[in-house]
């Protein structure tokens, strides 16, 4: 049973990851707690699922879209709102707020087009392959969610040390006027990021989607509220932290589902985030914010 | 007011209701179309409006047609409240269908049952409801009805000597499921070797199932809603688990197949209506739902296209006289002497045990169908 449920931690920890790496990405660059993000995942999902049931196109073409089009809504709020908040350089408070809005916004209008009821991916597109050792279980699918995640940060961290856009963007981390003195394309990178972390969160609306395989409206709510303590255990804006506080939250639920009790899960998982961030108050992989003063 | 103008606005009130009588019937329909619980609240408002239009075409109630004047409650006590008051004092309905959900309607039915207005709930399965006050109707079916037989059935065909339990401990529905299996299995004296909890929009149900698997239970009682259901039983095939299930209420959806077509195998649902039910009045509600709306009707679909039949032939024997106390009182008393055979087969009410010596409302007296699931098809239990 133990290695069954290190299993099922494993998975369920990478979907956390594979949803906060997005969310990290933006905070770290934008320096906004972009809580869109949860509907921008649910977006991906539908955008997949519209391609595949109404177009009838492949898998691979329903991720595509996915990516595609959270990315291109991810972009749209960067313009229409955080863009515009950033220009009046509105208080940190401000685009959180402004995202919450949109994240309601987005959800009722899915509401309208696509109903409120579960939608499901088509049984036979499902990749149904399955290993099998001894007592323990692992799908295709899990396997895949697993390595997705893996992949992509380490990705994103490659990126973000070893090339030209990624110490800019860790420039702009720092400080962004002092970035746009240097000459560095600040609201470019910031469009780039805003791209690329909502077509992540669209991919991961995909893979979860189809793992669980229920798509609704509201799937972005709890997934945003795991993926926001994820980030705070990982350290906010660290693509390392995403993956490893994920995978904590993952760990720390499943196991205390299977030897406490079932009720207990999210009361153990952020008992022991409280935790952690009484002793290192900037998260796992946090580092001090010394020039605050 | 002086005297000549109180006769004035009498008679025009009098004008007002020949007008009336002539003319609509009024009905509120108080449910969740936004939010969480709009999956049920939605479904809902369609059999409503699927019923009226047929009675309507039909050439209405006596000649009048019926009008659903239609709020939002959003699945909120505070909502439900709300609305309730538009529509009893705004709005002058007869009579309100809904709210959606138990907790709301034991926040909105004692201010229909104190304004003397019928409401109707056609989803609330918790116990106490009716309990608020005699224009209290339900025509949902309660899950201490239904389970005591589910359970019994399955244990007796499977010869189950242990049972596992899983439920969502977060919600009024699935909660007094799970509390009603509690006691059914206490009652036939079947051990349980664990039970497991979620919540609402979970969908990893994993580190539960595994456990559940350690304990080599027979079968797993399961009380949760078709969405989470379907996902539990797949990922319990997944983990190797190839034990039946047994369900509560929520199971009986056609959603149950849309994950997988053959997870669901031999598993034992209790129901007050099920979409293969033969019966003409179900049969004609499938298609017919099927061709407005372009999907399949769910049980609460279903029930709340009976409800409007009922308050219909309730209608039929009432004279509206266009005034509105004594028409929403004649009505309270003549929806309990209603018997009809509808989508959910043959129905009539059944008045609650009276609470602190007041009388009770009305709920549902209606047999449950066994189902088991063979062929992705749920399928008439008949022994066998």
């Amino acid at each position: 049973m133990l290695e069954q449920q290190l299993i099922n931690a494993l998975t369920l920890g990478s979907v956390y990851a594979l949803f906060a790496l997005g969310f990290t990405l933006v905070f770290g660059v934008l320096e906004v707690i972009n809580l869109s993000h949860g509907a921008v995942f649910m977006v991906g999902a539908y955008a997949a699922m519209t391609a595949v049931t109404r177009f009838h196109a492949p898998l691979g073409v329903g991720i595509l879209a996915a990516l595609l089009v959270s990315g291109l809504l991810g972009l749209t709020i960067d313009a229409l709102i955080l863009r515009r908040l950033r220009a009046r350089k509105a208080p940190h408070l401000i685009p959180m707020i402004a995202t919450l809005g949109v994240t309601t916004m987005v959800t009722s209008a899915a509401q309208g087009l696509f109903g409120v009821e579960v939608q499901r991916f088509p049984e036979a597109m499902l990749p149904t392959g399955e290993f099998v050792f001894g007592e323990v279980h692992l799908r295709t699918l899990e396997l895949g969610i697993v390595a997705v995640a893996f992949l992509l940060m380490a990705l994103l961290f490659g990126v973000m040390r070893y090339t030209r856009q990624g110490r800019a963007l860790r420039a702009i981390a720092e400080s962004p006027k002092a970035a746009a003195l240097l000459g560095i394309n600040v609201e470019g990178l910031f469009m780039l990021t805003s791209f690329s972390a909502a077509a992540l969160g669209g991919v991961a609306g995909v893979l979860i989607g189809l793992d669980f395989n229920a798509v609704t409206p509201m799937m972005g709510a709890p997934i945003l509220h795991k993926g926001i303590a994820v980030v705070i255990l990982g350290g906010m804006g660290d693509i390392r932290g995403a993956l490893f506080g994920g995978l904590f939250l993952g760990f720390a639920e499943v196991l205390s589902k299977a030897y406490l009790s079932s009720q207990m899960g999210d009361a153990v998982a952020f008992g022991l985030l409280f935790l952690i961030l009484l002793v290192r108050p900037v998260g796992l992989f946090g580092r001090v914010l010394e020039r605050k003063a | 007011m002086n005297r000549v103008s109180k006769h004035f606005s009498l008679a025009l009130a009098g004008l007002l209701a020949v007008t009336a009588v002539a003319g609509d019937l009024k009905i509120g329909v108080a449910e969740a179309l936004t939010g969480g619980a709009a999956q049920y609240g939605v479904p809902i408002r369609n059999g409503f409006q699927l019923a009226a239009d047929e009675i309507n075409a039909k050439g209405g109630v006596n000649g009048n047609k019926l009008v659903l004047v239609i709020e939002d409650e959003q699945g909120k006590k505070e909502e439900a409240i709300n609305v309730f008051k538009k529509l009893i004092f705004q709005d002058k309905v007869l009579m309100i269908f809904g709210p959606t959900l138990s907790n709301s309607m034991f926040a909105a039915g004692p201010v229909a049952n104190a304004a003397k207005v019928v409401a109707f709930g056609t989803s609330n399965t918790a116990n106490g409801i009716t309990e608020v006050g005699p224009y209290v109707f339900r025509n949902s079916v309660m899950e201490s009805d239904v389970l005591p037989v589910t359970v019994s059935t399955a244990v007796k065909h499977y010869k189950i000597k242990k049972v596992a339990v899983i439920y969502g401990n977060d919600d009024a529905f699935t909660k007094s499921g799970y509390d009603v299996f509690k006691k059914v299995l206490e009652d036939q004296k079947i051990p349980v070797t664990t039970t497991e909890t979620y919540v609402k929009g979970d969908v990893d149900f994993k580190a539960q199932l595994t456990k559940i698997k350690a304990t080599n239970p027979d079968a797993i009682i399961c009380s949760g809603l078709a969405e989470e259901a379907a996902n539990i039983i797949v990922q319990a095939r997944g983990l190797g688990l190839k034990v039946p299930f047994i369900g509560g209420n929520g199971f009986n959806s056609p959603k149950m197949f849309e994950v997988s077509k053959t997870a669901g195998e031999g598993t034992f649902v209790g129901s007050p209506w099920a979409n293969t039910n033969p019966n003409a009045a179900n049969q004609h509600f499938v298609a017919a739902y099927k061709a407005k709306y372009g999907s399949d009707p769910n049980q609460f679909a279903a029930q709340a296209y009976d409800a409007m039949t009922i308050a219909a032939a309730a209608l039929k024997t009432v004279k509206i006289t266009g005034n509105l106390p004594a028409d929403r009182q004649a009505l309270q008393e003549a929806l309990p002497k209603v018997s009809i055979t509808g989508a959910t087969g043959p129905f009539k009410f059944r008045q609650a045990a009276p609470k602190d010596g007041k009388p009770s409302g009305y709920d549902a007296d209606q047999k449950p169908f066994i189902y088991v699931i063979r062929d992705g098809k749920f399928v008439l239990f008949t022994g066998k």
